[in-house]
């Protein structure tokens, strides 16, 4: 079990905030941390790993990382950390990245085999693309044998074929090492896939806590399928009107009457619902 | 045929050599505590740093020969305790060119150092590593082409100096009458001929030195993809 609760006060865009979050995490349990930027996503990771310093207490199983009295430096707490830009070492191969860490031969092999990096174990960082470097980076972060993952977005700089080979990339390592993680991610897919815990910060504050299933779908009601999606163009088309609405990377259109047209306007962020009909699935 | 002198050059390169080697190690830690401080006395230690690039030669020289002649305690003390003078010598020299040099070997380091991926070192960090492991395994081995600029700046900066080694060593041939000063010399008894080979010479070392280090940079930033 972590059991945290960190104070700090914080100069964010929007003027002066203050971060207060109490959580407890269940020990090998995979936790999302979401919400919109500047809401304390990051700087609450880098008090976990000890980059930053903060008031209150942080437990990790019976290890006390963070009272009144002490804060255990970076060094002293048993952490993996990735970051979204990779932050590999340039000068060293992929081998002796996760060597530099830890001089156990057997896990790195482990590890870059379970990555499908082998053949890649001699070459320097530079010569990757990012989503071997990032895939080098994770096997990097196990090689602590952490007890606590931390991860800021490590997959937002990818493009979506790779994030869905490194979710799977991560959610191996999570199932075979059992480490608890935290991972900060605005992908509802991503979270879905990989997080049985969703946590959605505001100011600094926790807003939202619980079961992915319960905060993800945003149906409500006798609503059965429901996205949300922002208007990027509302179109007259004879009498009836067209809105253009994007829903993640796909763009839609749904048709309007004049009077639901005057109601709604472009750059708002909107439910696409529908009751009557069951959506159907089929395969491209 | 004129008689070459080599001596000159031979005791500025020395002079360079032991200089460069000196503030290698003295500026290493200074500058990655620069790099990482957020101390609010960091200005002013950058700018007691600096200040011998502002500074005219002959004020640095003046301090230096009121700090460190016999009619001061710290050159009374060398003396009695080691029997070591430290002014119009080679040893003086090395002082003095120490504290003219020190910020061209510091300024290139700490921006070296500056220019590091925060999150890689953190990431060190986070693997448990001490920050002396950090800077010895991940941050200098990462910012070579600045090791070698502030080097080679160094070096080059020390034996194209003239002022502080006038001042503080005077012309002592084989003791403190190293290249800058010989040629002073052959200009004021008007021997063109030879300050112009003297000047050749010095110009002809400067701009290879100078070129290899721009190549060095150029082919390191092709190969590791960073500054």
């Amino acid at each position: 079990m972590i059991k945290l609760d960190i104070h700090k006060k914080l100069q964010g865009s929007n003027g002066d905030m203050n971060l207060d979050i109490k959580l407890d995490i269940q020990e090998n349990s995979f936790v999302a941390l979401s919400g919109k930027s500047g809401s304390g996503k990051t700087t609450l990771l880098r008090v976990l790993a000890g980059l930053e310093k903060a008031e209150g207490s942080l437990k990790v199983a019976d290890k006390i990382w963070l009272d009144s009295k002490k804060s255990l430096v970076p060094q002293e707490r048993d952490i993996g950390f990735v970051f979204q830009d990779y932050a590999l070492f340039p000068n060293m191969s992929v081998q002796d990245n996760l060597l530099f860490v830890n001089k156990n031969k057997k896990l790195a092999t482990h590890l870059l085999e379970l990555t499908e990096l082998t053949e890649l174990t001699k070459r320097l960082p530079n010569t990757l693309s990012g989503g071997q470097q990032q895939r080098v980076a994770l096997c990097r972060a196990f090689m602590r044998e952490p007890k606590l993952l931390l991860m800021d977005e490590p997959l937002s700089a990818l493009d979506p074929f790779m994030r869905a080979k490194l979710q799977n990339d991560i959610l191996k390592l999570h199932n075979e090492f059992k480490t608890t993680t935290i991972m900060i991610s605005h992908d509802p897919s991503e979270i879905y896939k990989l997080a049985s815990r969703v946590i959605v910060l505001e100011n600094g504050k926790v807003i939202q806590d619980g079961d992915v299933k319960e905060i993800l779908l945003k149906t409500n009601g006798s609503q059965k399928f429901s996205l949300r999606g922002e208007i990027i163009d509302i179109i007259k088309a004879d009498i009836i009107f067209v809105a253009i609405v994007a829903i993640g990377q796909q763009i839609v259109e749904v048709v309007l009457d004049e009077n639901e047209a005057s109601n709604f306007k472009v750059a708002q962020i909107v439910n696409v619902s529908t009751k009557a009909f069951a959506p159907s699935l089929s395969s491209i | 045929m004129f008689e070459l002198d080599f001596t000159p050059f031979i005791l500025s390169f020395k002079l360079a050599a032991i200089v460069t080697s000196i503030l290698f190690f003295i500026a290493i830690p200074i500058a990655w505590w620069l790099s990482q401080t957020k101390s609010k006395s960091k200005a002013f230690i950058e700018a007691v740093v600096s200040l011998p690039i502002v500074l005219p030669p002959s004020v640095i020289g003046f301090y230096i020969l009121f700090a460190l002649s016999y009619n001061s305690p710290i050159g009374v003390f060398f003396e009695d305790t080691f029997g070591i003078k430290l002014v119009f010598n080679f040893t003086g020299l090395v002082i003095a060119s120490c504290f003219y040099s020190f910020p061209f070997m510091v300024q290139p380091l700490q921006g070296g150092f500056e220019s590091l991926n925060k999150n890689m070192l953190e990431a060190s960090f986070v693997a448990g590593k001490s920050k002396l492991e950090t800077l010895l395994h991940v941050a200098l081995p990462n910012i070579k082409p600045a090791i070698i600029t502030a080097i080679i700046i160094t070096f080059a900066h020390t034996v194209g100096e003239f002022g502080v080694v006038l001042m503080v060593g005077g012309s002592i041939p084989g003791e403190t009458k190293v290249a800058s000063v010989a040629i002073y010399e052959m200009v004021e008894i008007m021997d063109y001929s030879m300050a112009h080979i003297y000047s050749g010479i010095m110009l002809t070392l400067s701009f290879l030195v100078l070129l290899g280090v721009y190549v060095f940079n150029q082919k390191h930033k092709k190969r590791i993809g960073v500054s």
